[in-house]
């Protein structure tokens, strides 16, 4: 936070919680700054009290995601100079969960969501078993390994509009993760998974808009994931391919 | 429960799409060279095939659009889902009704 600034960037910050206000803010604009960077700034130079959520700041925790200039966004992979609009930064928290102070959103509802959506993985050998073979090739396990990289960040959760006006619907991120263990053998609840993903409030209630997709920030598709559950109608989950 | 309707909704649209377009096509058929209603009716009356045509087009239809509106109820108004489920049925209901009526009346 030395001399390496070229101008002055503008901050918007919600400060509060479901009532507040905007503050806004005025940190030095550096030619390789992250918007994750531009809150630290702010937190320890001009607003100590300024509350918001971060852990690895490199993209693997999903702690840190934000509302920048109206999108849902990973703060720390996010380059100021990728978002800004006309030298003006405006950062809120995340869409669709409580606000509990500042940028941090109360996560509860998202997580509960994973749990509903049958997200538990059930073991079906103990540490004690030979190690169950899987074909990296098989169909299944394909599906699974498309969309298991996720970072659990709410981004997805964040975009959707149909998450927005119905507080049932289980979202995304958690129909996603759905979709991994109905593709994994090793999970001994797949028929359950599937019945708890087509639930009131499951994959039926998704529009395929996409936002998810649009925003995940590692490039997952929920989309995806939530068309393949949508397949799974008629006639059940995947069937598993025995290695070969 | 979802599920079937889910099921039950994707499935009545595979046997309507095909039927929607004899359909269309029946119709730029039948006024194309000003047939009446008399002459129409002329051909469709006694028909099994036809009757067969519109009957399971009426049912189809009796299955489709209710779901279609039970999820529009539910997404867009403030009913409860007891209350949308309940509107829908009685739609399915008079769709089932009326349509039927309509099928008798030209193959009867």
């Amino acid at each position: 936070m030395n001399s390496d600034h070229v101008g002055l960037l503008t901050v918007r910050i919600w400060r509060g919680r479901e009532e507040g206000r905007f503050e806004t803010y005025r940190v030095p604009a550096r030619a390789n700054q992250t918007v994750l960077d531009v809150v630290t700034e702010v937190q320890r130079a001009q607003e100590p009290a300024l509350a918001y959520r971060f852990a690895c700041r490199v993209g693997v925790c999903g702690s840190c995601a934000m509302t920048v200039n109206g999108r849902p966004r990973w703060t720390c992979r996010t380059h100021v100079a990728r978002v800004r609009d006309e030298g003006t930064l405006t950062i809120e928290p995340l869409r669709n969960m409580p606000r509990i102070k500042d940028l941090a959103c109360d996560l509860a509802p998202f997580f509960e969501k994973w749990q509903k959506a049958g997200g538990r993985h059930v073991a079906t050998a103990s540490r004690r078993d030979p190690l169950q073979k899987i074909d990296p090739q098989s169909k299944p396990r394909l599906a699974a390994s498309a969309a298991i990289e996720c970072i659990n960040c709410a981004v997805c959760y964040s975009a959707c509009d149909v998450v927005a006006w119905s507080a049932d619907y289980l979202g995304p991120a958690a129909l996603n993760r759905a979709w991994t263990l109905v593709n994994d053998a090793r999970h001994g609840a797949r028929g359950e998974t599937l019945n708890r993903a087509f639930a009131d409030g499951g994959c039926t209630s998704c529009h395929s808009q996409g936002n998810c997709t649009r925003h995940c920030p590692v490039e997952l598709s929920p989309s995806e994931s939530i068309a393949g559950l949508k397949r799974s109608a008629l006639f059940g989950a995947p069937r598993l391919e025995e290695p070969a | 429960m979802e599920r079937r309707f889910f099921l039950l909704q994707r499935l009545s649209a595979l046997v309507l799409a095909p039927l929607v377009l004899v359909h269309l096509m029946l119709i730029l058929y039948a006024v194309r060279d000003g047939l009446t209603a008399d002459e129409i009716l002329g051909r469709t009356q006694g028909s099994v095939a036809w009757a067969l045509f519109y009957g399971l087009f009426v049912v189809a239809t009796a299955v489709h659009a209710p779901l279609g509106l039970r999820n529009i109820l539910r997404e867009w108004t403030g009913l409860g889902d007891k209350a949308a489920a309940g509107l829908a049925a009685a739609f399915a209901l008079v769709l089932l009704l009326l349509g039927l009526r309509a099928v008798v009346a030209v193959v009867g």
